[in-house]
């Protein structure tokens, strides 16, 4: 898969817990979840789940903690994908 | 001075009808919201009948968003979140804003919360998925959900909070919120209950045989309050909700007001001298009625109308007593009395707030509801007051005081007396 079509996976997993859908369609691998799309932190652990549903991948706490960010997120995934 | 206390918005989530509007409609005409349900027969229920009221998706999604929505899975907080804010709106105040109400608080029970959840969630946590649950688990299932919900969809700033008191809880909620207006704490309280529906919370009264196992071909003559072949109460769920405030702040916004909260009182009976973990201890439900009578500063004459608690039991004869012996008053002399769990059932923790609503419909509306399926009155409660005060066919007549109780599992009792508004 590559690193646009992982975007888009992405973008859809979040949409349903993003509450600022203008930061949703600027959306870049610079966008932060929290302060970007403005999702809820308690949120954070079900875009995991949904993550994790997608690309039948397993994600560890540490890995947790990082996923702040699509570009973390990215880089977490495919390095889950590629393991 | 203490102030005065209205009622000046409801709302209400019953078997027979989903909003004010159609619950008025209902409980006027004295239809039934009890039905079969088949999943309670597949899982060998002896009771398979209950009430449920019936909220499409598209209802659902009037008061939630889509996110809020996912992986939502939990009855009581759906019904209490409706009601609430239908009787936020209702009272005419509005949400759409980014303030808090410091002046505002809410009470709004329940007996447990997201019981379907909390089931989904104990299965996942067995087969050791923890991290399954993600972040919907604990909002949905703790007993305060349904406040937490509505406090922020309202923006409530004072006393948000939940209580519990079984079969009691809607009419303590009434009475707490009461009290906060009453010691000047609060100018606005949204008060209610809610219940879940459904085998997980049904199953334990099904196991204790106090439900009726004879009526699951004949659903609508289930639930027969006060008649000789009453044989345990049929389950129900809902929601009631009311906007309490100071009679001040009431004129101030020009609000509609149903009707005046002149006070009441909860008590116990302590599991002695007859009371038990699910009988009450006659005297104490006596004291808590007398006590009503007193703090509301009625005597007992004044009162015409009684909503009993009369959940179709073998007890009802000894509710009656208990009601002619507190108010002094029988045969003739005794007030008109109903139960509205005859309509809906017996909505456990939300049944207090829901037949709070029913009687303030009462005095707004100036009728009483007809009790369903009492053409058999049971021969212990026609020898202690006249049949005919049991009020049968829908009433049109001058109402100015009612009388609403409720008595629990533990031994606890709440007793409200409402009178009507008149400017």
């Amino acid at each position: 898969m590559t690193r646009e079509e992982l975007i888009q996976s992405l973008k859809k997993i979040v949409e349903p817990y993003v509450q600022d859908q203008e930061a949703f369609q600027n959306l870049s691998e610079e966008t932060d979840f929290i302060n970007d799309l403005k999702i809820n932190s308690a949120n954070l652990v079900d875009v995991i789940l949904d993550v994790e549903d997608e690309f039948d991948i397993e994600i560890d706490n540490d890995a947790m903690e990082k996923m702040l960010s699509v570009k973390a997120a990215l880089d977490i995934i495919e390095s889950k994908l590629s393991s | 001075m203490e102030p005065r206390v209205v009622i000046t918005g409801m709302g209400v989530v019953a078997p027979n009808a989903t909003d004010l509007t159609s619950f008025l409609k209902a409980i006027r005409n004295g239809e039934s919201g009890i039905e079969f349900h088949q999943n309670l027969k597949d899982l060998n229920f002896s009771c398979c009948i209950g009430g449920i009221p019936d909220i499409s998706e598209e209802h659902k999604r009037r008061y939630f968003s889509d996110l809020e929505l996912r992986g939502f899975d939990s009855s009581g907080i759906l019904y209490g979140v409706i009601a609430g804010m239908d009787a936020w709106n209702d009272a005419g105040l509005s949400s759409a804003n980014d303030e808090v109400d410091y002046d505002t608080g809410m009470v709004f029970g329940t007996g447990t919360s997201g019981v379907d959840k909390f089931r989904d969630a104990v299965y996942k946590l067995d087969e050791g998925k923890v991290k399954r649950l993600g972040s919907t688990a604990v909002i949905q299932t703790m007993a305060s959900g349904v406040t937490a919900y509505l406090g922020g969809k309202l923006g409530l700033g004072n006393q948000v909070t939940t209580n519990s008191s079984a079969c009691t809880t809607g009419t303590e909620a009434l009475l707490m919120g009461f009290d906060r207006i009453k010691s000047g704490k609060a100018t606005r309280m949204l008060v209610g209950s809610c219940s879940d529906h459904g085998p997980y919370i049904w199953g334990g009264f099904d196991a204790m045989r106090v439900m009726t196992y004879k009526h699951n071909d004949s659903p609508e003559a289930a639930s027969r309050p006060m008649s000789e072949t009453a044989s345990g109460f049929v389950p129900g769920s809902g929601a009631g909700a009311l906007v309490l405030e100071t009679l001040e702040s009431a004129l101030n916004r020009g609000a509609t007001i149903y009707a005046e909260v002149l006070g009441g009182n909860v008590n116990s009976g302590g599991q002695r001298k007859g009371g038990t973990m699910t009988a009450p201890n006659s005297e104490a439900v006596q004291r808590c009625i007398s006590d009503a009578l007193k703090e509301a500063g009625v005597t007992p004459k004044q009162i015409d109308a009684i909503n009993g608690h009369l959940t179709a039991t073998t007890k009802d004869p000894v509710e009656i007593e208990n009601w002619t012996k507190a108010l002094q008053r029988k045969g003739d002399d005794f007030p008109y009395i109903n139960s509205l769990k005859s309509h809906v059932g017996h909505c456990l923790a939300a049944a207090g707030s829901i037949e709070c609503v029913a009687t303030v419909l009462q005095l707004k509306h100036q009728f009483l509801f007809p009790n369903r399926n009492c053409e058999d009155v049971h021969p212990e409660i026609s020898k202690q007051i006249n049949p005919n005060q049991i009020v049968t066919e829908s009433k049109s007549l001058s109402l100015s005081h009612i009388a609403k109780a409720s008595f629990g599992f533990g031994d606890v009792n709440g007793c409200i007396i409402f009178k009507s508004y008149n400017s």
